[in-house]
């Protein structure tokens, strides 16, 4: 417990994370966001702590339930309730939406909709640095129900092969969309599905952002020596359902409270409350700090015009 | 970290002179990744066997030692990782060229062709450019059976986003794969297995225009469009033809998106006639997008335009005689020329 980086602003990026994605909830309701989003409050720790692992030429790939990551990684939230509004003050310019929350300005090099995908992409990324000699790494953020799909496999037997600089970070929020992970993988700790690559695979407490720091951290310095790859499986929860329109009721009664009782927020809170960093009183302070530079950040992504056509066209082919 | 997010530059073309050379087919494609791989470090190969003895099709001869396995990333067996991987390093300023052994091997990788290499790009809002050159080899008369012999070229045409491009010579293989390769967009590039051993003139350091059809021979009573091997099945009907005393114009169509309909249109205003030649079904494919944006745009047909593609609506088989009955032959193409021509 050395040597660690200051805890308060990681506690306010949680808190951010946390009331960015209420205040998504409510924008979606009043109708100024539209289509699909995939929440993660209760898994805040797990971006948080992980990113502070990551330098800043580092790079990640991520998913759908991606808000965590790129807030951590200090995506303006302005830009990102811009981009859930679709509006051409967004991240990607208003096209790619609450799936696709990247900037490759901050080293996110791609928020991916299809389950998997940014597996193979993030060890692109890390085979570029291995052949180049540079000294950096990358990361993959991806949900438990992914590790049943063959990019997966692919790409860890792919890392171990090539001993790659990448972290694969496995957010296990028990849930593959609707179905409980027991209904759909046979075993239960996923760190396990390193062990045929020959790669360490470690379970994390996804719910400790000081434990989701150290393991990643030791990840990382891992793949930066020349060490290879690692797989870590954040034990985590969400607490909304798999997106706006799953209500998530093929939850088991109390599962939701259990996970609640163990609230990343609360976890650190406790902890820089008894070490007298940040009182009860300071904490919700900075709590209504941060929820009024979330609703001015959502009031001005509002304000802002939906892309053109012409705009646009310019994505379709690179020059 | 904000360069990650400038378009890759494009190399300048090496002021190399216009040297022409007879080289086979093979050694078109093998001249043209050792031209880019010289002149860009950023290029490297990538793929599963390619590495050893030249590739499965030799057509990475010598490559590997003279470059060495940092620039030939030979990789398991699993076409939609490895082709994930190339669109990582390209986004980290590489320009991969991905080796897809057959074309019948493109779908395995379909999540990262149809939904990750075209979309990349887009759904970034243009935060980065996706310079990934596919290889793949396709089409028929190699006895290689069902899942061996598709030619794969129309499969992936309706993506924006992406590029698909077919080589149907020599001279065309070279300065098509460096004009790939130069793109700062992912590119499908098609190879005829049936094509490799042929031999034709090679101009060292031409790079071809992106999206540009070639007129390989000139006439003025019927136009013919064809891809790949059927290129050259169509110069050996055009050659028939002219004891019938018709003048076929055969144009290379090269590129199956973006599609140059207007070289097409252009010859067709002069020849009023069009057949396409295609090693596929007609359905779905670019010959019959190809009539739709030509009649859409309101071409003054003489005589409604006609396809030679497989006779029956079915994959390739494997027994001999049944394949060559099955890929259309100039003797076919020739005839519905000529009936077309005579309309």
């Amino acid at each position: 417990m050395t040597d660690r980086p200051d805890h308060i602003p990681w506690f306010r990026k949680m808190l951010e994370i946390r009331l960015f994605e209420e205040k998504v909830q409510e924008l979606f309701m009043a109708g100024l966001i539209e289509g699909t989003t995939h929440l993660c409050q209760g898994q805040e720790a797990v971006p948080v702590g992980a990113v502070a692992a990551m330098h800043a030429d580092d790079v990640l790939t991520n998913t759908y339930r991606g808000h965590g990551e790129a807030l951590a990684r200090g995506m303006d939230a302005e830009a990102a309730f811009a981009e859930l509004m679709g509006r051409s003050s967004g991240c990607c310019g208003g096209v790619g939406g609450s799936m696709h929350l990247t900037d490759f300005s901050k080293g996110n090099v791609g928020a991916n909709a299809i389950v998997g995908a940014g597996l193979p992409i993030a060890l692109g990324c890390a085979m570029a640095f291995k052949l180049r000699e540079e000294p950096r790494v990358a990361l993959t953020f991806f949900g438990d129900g992914a590790t049943n799909i063959g990019t997966f496999h692919e790409s860890l037997n792919m890392a171990a092969v090539w001993k790659a600089p990448i972290v694969f970070v496995i957010t296990n929020n028990l849930y593959g969309e609707y179905s409980p992970l027991r209904s759909t993988t046979p075993i239960e700790d996923l760190a396990r599905r390193a062990d045929p690559f020959g790669i360490p695979g470690v379970v994390v407490d996804g719910q400790d952002v000081d434990i989701v720091y150290d393991n990643t951290l030791s990840a990382i310095e891992r793949a930066r020596s020349g060490g290879g790859a690692t797989l870590l499986e954040m034990k985590t929860y969400r607490y909304r359902g798999h997106s706006r329109a799953d209500p998530a009721k093929y939850r088991p009664d109390g599962e939701l409270e259990a996970w609640k009782a163990r609230d990343p927020i609360d976890i650190l809170g406790g902890r820089l409350a008894s070490e007298g960093q940040l009182s009860a009183e300071e904490q919700q302070n900075l709590r209504k700090e941060v929820s009024a530079e979330i609703d001015a950040a959502a009031d001005r992504a509002a304000a802002a015009p939906p892309p053109t056509f012409e705009e646009i066209q310019s994505y379709v082919y690179a020059g | 970290m904000s360069t990650l997010a400038e378009p890759v530059p494009q190399v300048q073309a090496p002021a190399e002179a216009a040297e022409e050379a007879q080289l086979t087919y093979r050694d078109a494609i093998n001249a043209a990744l050792d031209d880019e791989m010289s002149g860009d470090p950023a290029v490297l190969l990538i793929g599963e066997d390619i590495a050893s003895d030249g590739g499965v099709f030799k057509t990475n001869a010598g490559l590997i030692e003279k470059y060495g396995p940092g620039r030939i990333l030979n990789t398991p067996i699993c076409e939609n990782g490895f082709t994930g991987v190339a669109l990582g390093m390209a986004l980290m300023g590489m320009r991969p060229v991905v080796e897809f052994m057959f074309s019948d091997f493109l779908p395995t990788a379909g999540d990262q062709i149809v939904n990750q290499l075209p979309k990349y790009r887009f759904m970034s809002g243009g935060q980065c450019a996706v310079p990934v050159t596919i290889r793949s080899i396709s089409g028929g008369t190699g006895r290689f059976g069902t899942q061996h012999s598709a030619t794969g070229e129309s499969w992936f045409m309706a993506l924006p986003g992406l590029r698909v491009v077919t080589a149907s010579s020599p001279g065309s293989a070279y300065a098509l794969l460096r004009a790939a390769i130069r793109d700062n967009n992912p590119v499908l590039f098609h190879e005829h297995k049936g094509l490799y051993g042929r031999k034709g003139p090679v101009r060292r350091g031409s790079i071809a225009e992106v999206g540009k059809a070639e007129t390989v021979r000139g006439g003025k009573d019927v136009t013919i469009v064809a891809t790949l091997l059927m290129v050259e099945r169509a110069l050996k009907a055009a050659d028939a033809l002219v004891e019938d005393g018709i003048e076929a114009e055969v144009i290379d169509l090269r590129w199956v998106r973006p599609m140059d309909v207007s070289t097409v249109r252009a010859s067709v205003e002069r020849t009023g006639r069009l057949l396409v030649a295609e090693e596929q079904v007609h359905h779905g494919g670019w010959g019959a997008s190809l009539i739709s944006e030509l009649t859409m745009g309101g071409v003054g047909w003489s005589a409604p335009p006609a396809a030679v593609s497989l006779p029956y609506d079915q994959p390739v088989p494997y027994s001999p005689p049944l394949e060559d009955a099955l890929i259309p032959g100039a003797d076919r193409i020739a005839e519905v020329a000529r009936s077309v021509a005579r309309h």
